[in-house]
């Protein structure tokens, strides 16, 4: 059975849907109110306020702390100046990854450690000869993600912190509403927005005062289905949705490389050995097997294929994510995609997923799966960059 | 000035943006000339008091085309549309109805008058996509001309007819009747309670100097219906920072492909030699030459201002002296410290869309008998829009933007539309006393009021006779005989002079649909 977050007593009053899903073990909201539409444009006009805290969590303390990420992970960790935090992944011996997470460096020996899944004993196995203790703090820290242009300015009114200087990617400790907290410059929306961590015991502060500052400036809470569609139109990845972490695969193809999913750029292999640093090195020179692509599915197609049934065009009301397959244009199936959107702000219909390299230029002409009426079809899809959707303010 | 173009667009409305995107896109040399100093004509956002950014005219996304916010990459160039989802009318002594997206909540809303009505809305609805399949042929393609034979007018023909017919619930049948009925006619074959019914039916009479129960006006309305309904498009919303942005992205995307936009430059007369037109004079003497002269401004003004009745033959002209314009809307805005306290509804949910004062058919039909006669309604149907809710950037926090858009204020009054100025401060009262009947201690929340009427629209905005649709949308005067019969195909009896404004099919509204035909068509002319 699922249990509460920090920030239930609030969050359960709010969800006056009643629509909960079960998220890494605590109850959380899909949405608010009967749709997430509003709470989706919230987080793109004004504000929305995400309860994230079912994130696992590590503090990893101790002399060797910057050492040992780096050995874990594909990033050189030792390189992250105080109050930075970055995004990464860590892999197995074969360079498959195992997860994906941002790492703040909150004190000289002091990282905080992101994971989409329970980490702590894949950590533990790799910890002997470093000197570092790992905490898992998942259930003691409540995070929130305040995500949307009028962000900034709510928190303005809440903090002794100088905002200017959290810049995108920074994280600072600061009073929030009284209580003691640490804000970054981050999160999953691709829009201006912050997330915060506390403590559990002042979540609650924290999360009414907020709300309460916040309803000058459009705030709106927000559940994950309208987090979902900003992630895909920012064009983030998910472990679980769009990748398997190699822990979990049966089958050596469901494994996935950071090249693979299009995390590339986090991988620093100039460095002392890390796990999977090898493997990686290696498909790196070879070359990989595929790729990690944005789909822009063709509107009018999809438009005239439902028309030819004299129906308007039927799409999911939310984000999907259930594997659709791709096929080349001559109809073979190359891939699939793993989770899409119709993308209420750029009125186009997106997909993510993966492709053969040789298929992933953007501009590739490629088919995708559409069902109307029950019958099977392919529209055509073409390969574009990616995130879809990056405003500038994203950055600011 | 030996600047030479390949076509220069009269008019920075959101029409002519969009057709000089379009031309530019195809590799064409583009002019925009623009009379005021901001671009977006009636769809334009302004800064009217420090801190509140008003849409100053037009302030609602209904018909705007997906496929133009898609194929000009829009959303890249600052275009956002957040969508509204409620739709509330209040009354003065009760809670009122509102309308929600969840249907069950809205089903349990209109019980409250009628179970009747709330277990047909449903059906209404399914049937009006329906109806609205076919409302999108015609918006989306150059309307057809009947009295042609050529095989592919025919074919367009059938394309509408097929698409119409394919509809269930008997919806041929309901296409005939539609042309004759008025929107309240037709409303009444479906509901019984005056509150459900009335401000559905002001979809009917919105830009006309007709009433809810005028004949006709039921074509009317489902010209307008269809944004409502447009389903995954979510097109029924407001833009960020205010309807000019809609203007502003698409002049950024015009831009984007090469066209030059100049603002201050308001055209004087297009120069016509040998019953072609070559370019513009400009008012401050300038001329600019360009291969094809586009005018975004409505036919009046293009026809009977910009080109001159000498250069055109008498019967012409006459009917466009016969196109009807008879403004009869004005706006007024405001800037308040605090939201409106609607009778027993608490919260703000109910604010996120539309409210319309239009607690009666007898109240709409009423406030229409004022105009008849030349005056403005003692108690005019208004409809409210809370921007700021939703768009925050358009208000400083906590305060908030309210748009009031208010029929009748008919341009001609009995003592003349040129009184229109002296009798701007009544209006505006009325409206704002309008209001407060439904809003305990809204006169006390107002910081600030601009209040425009039809005659401003004309002498600011560039409007004739204030029509907010360069032209009544009425049934005479849409499709085929937009703006006069024979000529809706934005081609007009002067050569290499076209039209892409609202006052060409398919009409008016930030739909853009106009501009982009418009280019459409030129293109395929190879003219240019
Ligand atoms: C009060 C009001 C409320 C409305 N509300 C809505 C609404 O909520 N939703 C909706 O969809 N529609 C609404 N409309 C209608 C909609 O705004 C118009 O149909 C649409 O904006 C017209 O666009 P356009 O490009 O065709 O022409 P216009 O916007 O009329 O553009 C014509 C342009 O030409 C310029 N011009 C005129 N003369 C000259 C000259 N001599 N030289 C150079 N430039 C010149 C004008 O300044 C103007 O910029 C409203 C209109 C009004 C007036």
């Amino acid at each position: 059975m699922p249990i509460p977050t920090p920030f239930h007593s609030r969050t359960s009053r709010l969800c006056t849907s009643m629509q909960w899903k079960e998220w890494a073990g605590y109850y959380s909201v899909c949405s608010y109110g009967t749709s997430h539409d509003p709470e989706y444009f919230a987080i793109r006009h004004a504000a929305g306020l995400i309860d994230v805290s079912p994130l696992f969590k590590y503090e990893v303390r101790g002399p060797d702390a910057a050492s040992f990420l780096s050995r874990v992970t594909v990033k050189d960790v030792r390189k992250l100046k105080m109050g930075r935090v970055t995004y990464l992944c860590w892999c197995d011996d074969h360079g498959k990854v195992v997860d994906d997470g941002t790492v703040s460096r909150l004190g000289d020996e002091h990282f905080r450690v992101t994971a989409a899944e329970p980490s702590l004993s894949w950590f533990d196995r790799l910890r002997r000869g470093y000197d570092v203790e790992i905490e898992d703090s998942s259930a003691r820290i409540g995070v929130l993600a305040l995500q949307g242009p009028t962000s900034r300015d709510i928190l303005a009114q809440l903090t002794d912190a100088e905002l200017g200087e959290i810049k995108f990617f920074a994280t600072r400790r600061c009073r929030l509403a009284g209580v003691d907290a640490w804000i970054s410059r981050t999160g999953y929306t691709g829009d201006l927005g912050y997330e915060i961590w506390v403590d559990a015991a002042g979540a609650e502060t924290v999360y009414d005062a907020l709300i309460e500052e916040g309803r000058a400036y459009g705030i709106m809470p927000a559940g994950l289905d309208a987090l979902d569609t900003s992630r895909i139109e920012a064009s983030f990845i998910m472990n679980g949705v769009d990748y398997y972490s190699a822990h979990h695969c049966l089958i050596e193809d469901r494994k996935s490389s950071p090249y693979e999913l299009g995390l590339g750029w986090t991988v620093q292999l100039d460095r002392e050995p890390f796990v999977g640093h090898a493997a990686l090195k290696r498909e790196l020179e070879t070359g990989s097997r595929r790729r990690f692509v944005g789909l822009d599915i063709d509107w009018e197609e999809v438009e005239s294929l439902f028309d030819r049934y004299g129906l308007p065009p039927e799409l999911p009301t939310s984000a999907w994510r259930d594997s659709r397959p791709i096929y080349d244009s001559s109809g073979d199936w190359i891939g699939q995609a793993s989770s899409g959107v119709w993308s209420p702000t750029l009125k186009k219909n997106f997909a993510l997923g993966q492709v053969p390299r040789e298929h992933s230029q953007p501009g590739e002409k490629l088919l995708f799966e559409v069902t109307a009426e029950y019958r099977r079809h392919k529209v055509s899809a073409t390969v574009v960059e990616t995130p879809f959707f990056n405003p500038e303010r994203k950055r600011s | 000035m030996g600047s030479s173009y390949d076509a220069v667009i009269v008019g920075a409305g959101h029409n002519g943006l969009i057709c000089a995107a379009y031309l530019a896109k195809a590799g064409r040399k583009v002019l925009v000339l623009e009379r005021r100093h901001v671009v977006g004509g009636a769809a334009v956002s302004e800064e009217v008091f420090p801190g509140f950014t008003f849409s100053v005219l037009s302030y609602v996304v209904s018909l705007f085309r997906p496929s133009i916010i898609r194929e000009l990459d829009l959303p890249r160039h600052g275009l956002e549309i957040i969508p509204l989802e409620t739709a509330f009318t209040p009354q003065r002594d009760g809670p009122g109805l509102c309308r929600w997206p969840d249907a069950s909540e809205s089903r349990r809303e209109i019980s409250r008058f009628s179970q009747k009505d709330a277990e047909i809305y449903p059906e209404f609805s399914a049937t009006m996509t329906q109806v609205s399949r076919f409302a999108k042929n015609i918006i989306d393609s150059q309307a057809p001309d009947p009295s042609s034979l050529r095989p592919q007018e025919l074919m367009a023909l059938l394309r509408l007819g097929r698409s119409f017919r394919a509809g269930e619930h008997g919806s041929l049948d309901l296409q005939a009747k539609l042309f004759t009925m008025s929107a309240v006619d037709f409303l009444d074959r479906w509901f019984e309670s005056d509150v459900l019914k009335a401000p559905m039916s002001v979809s009917g009479i919105i830009g006309t100097y007709l009433g809810v129960r005028s004949p006709g006006t039921a074509y009317v309305l489902l010209h307008h219906y269809m944004g409502e309904i447009d389903g995954a498009f979510r097109s029924w919303g407001l833009s960020k920072g205010g309807t000019g942005g809609i203007s502003l992205a698409c002049a950024r995307a015009a831009e984007a492909h090469g066209a030059t936009i100049r603002t201050e430059a308001s055209v004087e007369s297009i120069l016509i030699k040998g019953g072609k037109a070559h370019g513009v004079v400009l008012e401050n003497g300038d001329e600019i030459q360009a291969r094809t002269v586009i005018s975004c401004c409505d036919p009046r003004r293009t026809f009977l201002g910009l080109v001159g009745e000498e250069s055109l033959e008498g019967d012409f002209v006459q009917r466009i002296n016969r196109y009807k314009f008879r403004g009869s809307s004005g706006k007024v805005n405001l800037a308040v410290d605090r939201l409106p306290q609607f009778r027993e509804r608490s919260g703000s949910a109910h604010l996120r869309g539309d409210v319309a004062i239009a607690p009666s058919i007898d109240y709409l039909e009423r406030a229409y008998d004022e105009a008849k006669y030349g005056e403005f309604s003692r108690r005019p149907y208004i409809n409210v829009v809370v921007p700021s809710l939703m768009d925050p950037s358009v208000a400083p926090p906590g305060k908030h933007v309210i748009s009031c858009f208010v029929q009748y204020a008919p341009y001609h009054l009995k003592e003349g539309p040129e009184k229109w100025p002296e009798k701007r401060e009544a209006f505006g009262d009325t409206v704002v006393d309008t209001l407060a009947e439904y809003c305990p201690g809204f006169k006390e929340s107002i910081l600030h009021r601009q209040v425009i009427t039809p005659w401003d629209m004309e002498h600011e905005f560039g409007l004739s006779e204030g029509n907010i649709f360069q032209g009544e949308l009425s049934l005479e005067q849409l499709l085929f005989q937009r703006p006069a019969a024979g000529w809706s195909r934005y081609r007009t009896p002067i050569q290499h002079l076209w039209m892409c404004g609202s006052g060409t099919h398919p009409g008016g509204g930030i739909m853009g649909a106009s501009g982009q035909l418009a280019a459409r068509s030129i293109l395929e002319s190879r003219q240019l």
